[in-house]
């Protein structure tokens, strides 16, 4: 299981909202407890791919993150992305580019904007398996 | 010396470059790492050439993509 604080969903919502028509992402990070991961903040950061379709994190943001992450006692979790025309799920080309295999990655769909749905997953190779994310 | 590497710090041999560090330390995808060395990015071509000095801090960044 993984758990998402509220007001942290609600960042990345609004977010991956502001930045459309372009696919939005940014870093999870909190604490792990057994086989649960507790998420405690997300960070916001840059598409530099600047697409509808792709994504690249900025990697000077993400420095900046993982400072952030070491000072404030917070384990790196994952990554997470919105999907403004697709469902929750990882694509191909999510599942290529998923080299961490103790991530999680968390997908936000936008493609009903009335009802987003964000759902975390652990890939390994082509295997992606729903984590369970709860918002609390 | 002494290095920082990932916040912690490492004792590491003189004249150890960024592609020995990355050896050293485990990389497991070197081919999508970025390194910053005190900040400043190191271009990927640079890695052999880049000699790190006593009290130098690196950060691996894994890169993190992908599509819809």
């Amino acid at each position: 299981m993984i758990t998402l604080p509220k007001a942290e969903y609600q960042k990345i919502l609004e977010h991956a909202e502001k930045n459309l028509p372009e696919e939005a992402c940014g870093l999870i990070a909190g604490r792990i407890e057994g086989a649960d991961k507790h998420i405690e903040k997300v960070y916001l950061l840059t598409n530099i791919d600047h697409s509808n379709e792709h994504f690249s994190l900025d990697p000077r943001e993400q420095l900046l993150a993982i400072k952030d992450m070491r000072q404030n006692g917070l384990a790196p979790l994952g990554n997470w992305h919105s999907h403004p025309e697709s469902p929750s799920r990882p694509s191909e080309e999510d599942k290529r580019l998923a080299y961490d295999s103790k991530a999680s990655y968390l997908i936000l769909s936008l493609q009903d904007r009335a009802k987003p749905v964000l759902n975390s997953f652990h890939i390994e190779g082509v295997d992606a398996t729903n984590e369970g994310l709860v918002i609390e | 010396m002494i290095i920082t590497v990932a916040g912690n710090k490492k004792e590491v041999k003189d004249g150890l470059t960024v592609a020995e560090l990355i050896v050293q330390e485990n990389v497991e995808t070197p081919l999508y790492v970025t390194v910053s060395l005190n900040d400043e990015f190191v271009e990927n071509g640079a890695f052999e050439s880049t000699t790190l000095k006593d009290g130098d801090t690196v950060e691996f960044l894994y890169f993190m993509g992908g599509g819809c």
